[in-house]
């Protein structure tokens, strides 16, 4: 109870809590996925330059 | 969802700052390295990797052309003539347009990381303030660009390079290696446990990166160099003001939202 109540202001169960936080981590995973590792040509082309810039695996 | 929505809200402000001044450095620093070694790539032939490529002729050719394209990358002639992706379906064209789909990635990407340090933070009770940031930032960059880089070098157009897949499978697998070793360490005070976050840490290196069959390529050794050096360093940059965003958004977050008791000093 103590971890929950002072994390963003947000009084919420922990096993809410950790669902939430969870699904923003994995948003974030799957963003950052589908720009950054995508196999569609079309993203490859457009984030080039980003992929070449953050050392992903490119071509 | 409040929980949610508040990690969404910090995470889009951290990673809109920290993408925008990613995209700024790269400009500057990484995007000319990537434009001179495409001069390399037209010139062996195509887009694709072609181990065959750069034979003796080749590279010969190659010598005494490099002098030339340095000195004025962008008035190049092969890289006006021909726009690299043909048979690769739609790209950006050169100039403006690939530079604003670049920042559109960085901006995209940039919240997408900040989401995941958001939400893991919060599992170890949150970023409280630009300091816990600067920390949270280089365990960031030692977990996405210190950790894969070492398998797997930045690499520039023209070089050549194992199975996509096959990289991807281990550049993911390295992150969360290295983050969760990190977090043993960090987080578990035990000594067992801090060997076995050593071992994560190392295991994906022992392991060893997908390798080509061939390090030949006909971009200079000099250039990889300073492309290798460009990226790292503003990788660092970027987490850097990723973690300290954090730290700063969520600290008048929980200072308007939350009495002085529940912030974190």
């Amino acid at each position: 109870m103590n971890t929950a109540s002072v994390s963003l202001g947000a009084s919420v169960s922990s096993q809410s809590r950790f669902m939430q936080l969870a699904l923003a981590a994995f948003l974030g995973i799957f963003v950052m996925g589908f720009v950054g590792f995508s196999h569609i040509d079309a993203v490859h082309n457009a984030a080039h330059d980003y992929r070449h810039s953050m050392a992903f695996p490119c071509h | 969802m409040n929980l949610f929505r508040n990690v969404v809200f910090i995470a889009a402000i951290a990673g809109l700052v920290a993408g925008v001044v990613l995209a700024c450095m790269q400009a500057y620093a990484t995007v000319p390295l990537i434009l001179k070694a495409e001069v390399y790539e037209q010139a062996g032939g195509g887009h694709h990797h072609d181990h065959a490529a750069p034979a003796a002729t080749d590279t010969n050719a190659m010598s005494t052309a490099a002098p030339a394209a340095n000195a004025m990358s962008s008035a190049a002639p092969a890289q006006a003539a021909a726009p690299a992706a043909q048979d690769e379906g739609w790209a950006p064209a050169d100039g403006f347009e690939r530079f604003a789909f670049s920042v559109l990635a960085n901006i995209v990407t940039g919240i997408g990381f900040a989401l995941i340090l958001v939400a893991v933070s919060e599992f170890a009770g949150g970023i409280g303030n630009w300091r816990q940031g600067v920390f949270w930032g280089l365990a960031g960059f030692a977990v996405f660009t210190l950790a894969p880089g070492l398998g797997l070098p930045p690499e520039l157009p023209a070089m050549p390079a194992a199975d996509l897949t096959q990289r991807q499978i281990w550049w993911w697998a390295t992150v969360a290696a290295t983050a969760a070793g990190l977090g043993l360490i960090a987080f578990r005070k035990s000594l067992p446990l801090a060997i076995l976050g050593v071992a994560l840490i190392v295991a994906p290196h022992v392991v060893g990166a997908p390798q080509p069959e061939s390090f030949e390529t006909a971009i200079p050794e000099g250039l990889h160099h300073q492309f290798v050096v460009a990226v790292t360093l503003t990788n660092l940059v970027f987490w850097l003001v990723l973690g300290v965003v954090v730290g700063v958004v969520r600290g008048r977050f929980t200072g308007t939202a939350t009495s002085l008791r529940d912030s974190f000093a």
